[in-house]
């Protein structure tokens, strides 16, 4: 067997792609996947990292609605070390109908989602940040979920089952046998490096890309980008995810996840074209800051890290070219039943919540295309981090007396913390001090996680995603990084890209303290570091 | 657009830049390795205890709240407060029996107070120190401090007509160590606020001001105190319209800022009228009240800022008291802790930690070889005495020897 022939080829490393690539691993597939950036990047990073119960899909999506809370429970099980059970609130404020509570939590019970309506005060009680003119409250089992680190665990875990993955590879073309896909060229996008690989089933997972993925392929895909945009506060206002109990509308989830909490989202349709290169506007920080009020009013008076954006990947249904009738739910395309032709498969819509779901149908077809009768385990399996439920036992095994820095890593890696545990005190040494990163866990993430740039360190450790946005730890992570890849001159390039790519989510909401840092930032690079 | 008029945060902490200033000024990070540091367990740890107070560390008992790290602070985040409310919020250990007695000072005087030659003749035995440190490891190398046969209060309450007599009246919150073990430094300031043509006042009740408890575990307690402290504060404040005065940097410190920022007690209507002697006669002194000093007075005297004073910026008042002596040479130490923070020097753990603290500031001392030391706290005092043998006295008590003597009171 050559070292490029695998049973199945993945194209896409988000959730989807990286979730596929487990499932076919488990069942016993050689898997290749193939990202043309990092894990994560696309709409899987960003987005609330809400882990819906579905209530806010009920009254709307009932279908949407049942595969959620479905999820929800699985997640809890599978990759509690990416999940946080915070539970949610929805609430009524004075402005808006208290009669749409009653049809609301009918709805949710209908779709499996238990759905509890809470004295006001209880609510103020619960969540002490909640806008205190609340007039009703229903309390779900919302939560939130990192989405890198479950990407993450997704990949370490087919590759653990033996898969193979490519980063920063793009897919250059498709390698057709009449009418069937036998394989892919690419290209190394750092290096330059070509090479093709070859599987009898090729899956696009590319979201909102698997658009032009499939056209080079030579089949129509209707996406309709919508942009949302999101906004990332310094610190944790809320413990509870805090919704509104009314029609779906803009800026009306605050998450809180990790040390910070997000506002969104947006919703704006925007050209194919411009999907690379989304941006955060000025009204769209506007929207934000003063719907995102009305759930906590603190919020406008939080100091802000970050902007971002992301696009959903919506489809817009086969019979349906005009994109009216626009699909929230999974979309598994079987190209040779659909167009005639073979070895494709596209695996697309549907959201970060029912990723496992979407990966499950993809890998179903792929199983049936290549005769292969083994069942999905996807559902029970738990990822690589999450055979323990709590950080706190986690820590408690690993160490005597846990640092926080230690706690936060067992937080972040689950029972993989284990492999961080050293003898040298030197390798507790703090990389990044907001989010108390130590040198040893980024040595894991070195070893095992595929990291070859500081953005690729961030998104699998949490480096550079704190209150300093990289001030500090970024220079001392490219150090890293150059020593560990032999060669300075990429490292220091890298930096420089990394700290753009940092004051790219500061620029739209820089004033205040986050102006300062930045400045702070700025003098330390250019005039300490000379860079 | 709208930008953000204002931003918000308990003690300021995401007012914080990461400059890792106050890394660097924190006095135990310099020599106990086991301790986070004030970035570290403050600003940064709390964004973490926001999460779930799961990631508090318990280490964060190392932090001596001396307050250096708030005063290097270009930001403006409170730094100490953060870390000391995080103690008061999720350490949920009990306080230790030896914690308790270092913090219940009041209540230790009161009952050491009648029998203090029996007392300070114990406490001074080898082995009477050997049992503490083996039962409740308080460090047996501890100097431990005198009480006095007589309170500071009785004495004054004797004097009560002949100081109404003044037409100016000031009140006096002496603390626990004036009343239980030095009353000579409030016989100081009766005598040099009677020079200046005003007479002392005793608050209705006093209590100790609670710092003891804050950083011992106690916070409940504490609290009580400051609401007893505030209440009698009001009554001499709003009620007779007096200023209080202090001669303890770190109960005036505490008064002023720890009653608000840690113990959720409002004192902003009385905060202004709580002041050190020291600021008070400098006050007075600017607006033309004079004293007169003693020709012959010689004193080569050495000033050591407590940290706490440093945290209020009041260090100046004493500094020009001082200044203000003929015949007084002094000299102004460096910006030093001197280590012992109240009773942390005191427990066993923390010992060697405190003297490597105080040791930049001790050589110091050797080098000038003062007549004494000044300086405006008294746990200062004890730890500069034991580990220096020089003498230390209060910028008040200095300047009480210095006057002319009209009348012995």
């Amino acid at each position: 067997m050559k070292t490029n022939e695998f049973d199945v080829i993945i194209i896409g490393g988000g959730i989807t792609g990286a979730g596929t690539q487990r499932d076919c691993a488990m069942r016993g597939l050689r898997t290749l996947l193939i990202e043309r950036s990092d894990i994560a990047t696309g709409a899987t990073g960003r987005n609330h990292g809400l882990l819906h119960s579905g209530a806010r899909y009920a009254v709307n999506d009932p279908e949407s609605a049942e595969e959620c809370i479905k999820e929800n429970m699985i997640l809890r099980q599978i990759a509690s070390h990416c999940v946080e059970e915070t539970d949610g609130l929805f609430i009524t404020l004075p402005e808006d109908d208290l009669g749409y509570q009653k049809t609301f939590v009918d709805a949710c019970r209908r779709a499996g989602i238990d759905a509890e309506i809470i004295d006001p005060d209880l609510a103020r009680r619960l969540e002490p940040s909640v806008n205190p003119e609340l007039i009703g409250a229903v309390k779900v089992p919302d939560g939130s979920v990192d989405p890198f680190r479950l990407c993450a665990a997704n990949m370490l875990d087919a590759k653990l089952h033996g898969g193979q993955v490519r980063l920063h590879t793009e897919v250059t073309g498709f390698i057709k046998e009449g009418d069937t896909i036998v394989g892919v060229h690419t290209r190394n996008v750092q290096t330059g490096e070509e090479a093709d690989y070859f599987a009898p089933v090729t899956v696009n997972a590319c979201g909102i890309w698997g658009q032009h993925i499939a056209s080079m392929a030579g089949v129509r895909i209707g996406m309709f980008p919508a942009k949302g945009a999101l906004l990332i506060f310094a610190h944790r206002v809320n413990n509870m995810v805090i919704n509104r109990c009314r029609k779906p509308s803009n800026a009306d989830i605050l998450v809180p996840g990790d040390t910070v909490c997000v506002i969104g989202t947006t919703s704006t349709r925007i050209p194919f074209e411009e999907c690379d290169n989304v941006s955060v506007l000025p009204d769209e920080v506007d929207l934000l800051i003063t719907e995102g009020a009305k759930l906590s009013p603190s919020l406008s008076s939080t100091r802000i890290l970050r902007a971002y954006a992301g696009v959903r990947p919506l489809v817009s249904a086969d019979d349906d070219p005009t994109g009216r009738n626009i699909s929230r739910g999974i979309v598994c395309l079987d190209h040779e039943v659909r167009d005639g032709l073979k070895g494709l498969v596209t695996i697309t819509g549907g959201k970060l919540m029912t990723y496992r779901l979407m990966a499950e149908q993809a890998t179903d077809l792929v199983c049936r295309k290549l005769d292969i009768a083994k069942a999905c385990e996807t559902a029970t399996t738990p990822l690589p981090g999450s055979e323990e439920k709590s950080y706190e036992s986690v820590a408690q095994k690993i160490w005597e007396s846990p640092s926080t820095a230690q706690k936060a890593a067992a937080a972040r890696l689950g029972t993989s913390a284990s492999r961080i545990r050293t003898e040298n005190r030197s390798e507790d040494a703090l990389v990044c001090e907001c989010e108390e990163v130590s040198l040893s866990e980024i040595g894991n993430a070195l070893a095992r996680l595929e990291v070859s740039t500081l953005t690729d360190l961030r998104r699998r450790t949490r480096v550079g995603m704190g209150t300093c946005q990289g001030g500090f730890c970024a220079c001392r992570a490219a150090g890293i990084l150059g020593q560990a890849h032999g060669c300075i001159e990429r490292a220091r390039e890298d930096l420089a890209d990394f700290m753009q790519e940092r004051w790219k989510g500061n620029f739209p909401i820089g004033w205040g303290d986050t102006l300062r840092e930045a400045e702070y930032t700025q003098w330390i690079y250019k005039h300490v570091l000379g860079l | 657009m709208k930008l953000q008029e204002f931003t918000t945060s308990s003690h300021n902490f995401e007012e914080c830049m990461k400059c890792t200033v106050c890394t660097v000024y924190c006095p135990v990070l310099q020599v106990n390795p086991l301790y986070p540091g004030p970035k570290q367990a403050g600003p940064d740890g709390e964004r973490l205890r926001l999460k779930d107070p799961y990631f508090f560390n318990y280490a964060l008992k190392y932090c001596m709240n001396c307050k250096r790290c708030e005063v290097s602070c270009p930001s403006g985040v409170h730094v100490a407060d953060l870390i000391q409310a995080a103690r008061i919020k999720y350490d949920r250990s009990a306080p230790k029996l030896r914690d308790r007695i270092l913090a219940s000072t009041d209540f230790m005087g009161s009952l050491a107070r009648p029998v203090a030659p029996v007392v300070n003749a114990v406490t001074g035995l080898g082995i009477t120190r050997a049992v503490l440190d083996s039962t409740l490891k308080i460090d047996h190398r501890r100097v431990f401090p005198k009480y006095s046969g007589r309170s500071f209060e009785r004495w004054l309450r004797r004097r009560e007509k002949q100081q109404a007599a003044f037409e100016e009246q000031v009140a006096y919150f002496h603390g626990c160590y004036v009343n239980y073990n030095y009353p000579r430094l409030g016989k100081d300031l009766v005598k040099v606020m009677n020079a200046l043509g005003v007479g002392v006042q005793l608050l209705e009740r006093e209590k100790c001001c609670g710092i003891a408890l804050i950083t011992n575990g106690m916070s409940a307690q504490a609290a009580k105190n400051a609401a007893h402290n505030l209440d009698s504060i009001r009554k001499a404040v709003t009620g007779k319209g007096l200023k209080v005065v202090t001669t303890s940097s770190t109960c005036t410190l505490t008064i002023r800022e720890e009653y608000p920022n840690l113990l959720g007690q409002d004192n902003a209507d009385v905060k202004a009228s709580i002041l050190t002697a020291a600021r008070f006669i400098c006050e007075k002194i600017e607006k033309g009240a004079t004293l007169r000093f003693r020709p012959d007075f010689h004193k080569k005297v050495a000033y050591h800022t407590p940290c706490h004073m440093e945290k209020m910026g009041w260090g100046i008042f004493s500094e020009k008291l001082l200044r203000m002596i003929p015949g007084l040479e002094l000299t102004i130490l460096d910006s030093n802790c001197c280590g012992i923070a109240g009773t942390y020097g005191f427990k066993k753990e923390n010992y060697e930690y405190s003297q490597a603290i105080g040791e930049p500031l001790f050589r110091q001392i050797r080098e000038v070889n003062p007549d004494s030391v000044a300086c405006d706290c008294e746990t200062c005092k004890w730890q500069i005495e034991m580990s220096t043998g020089y003498t230390v006295e209060n910028p008040i008590s200095l300047l009480a020897q210095a006057l002319e003597d009209d009348e012995e009171k």
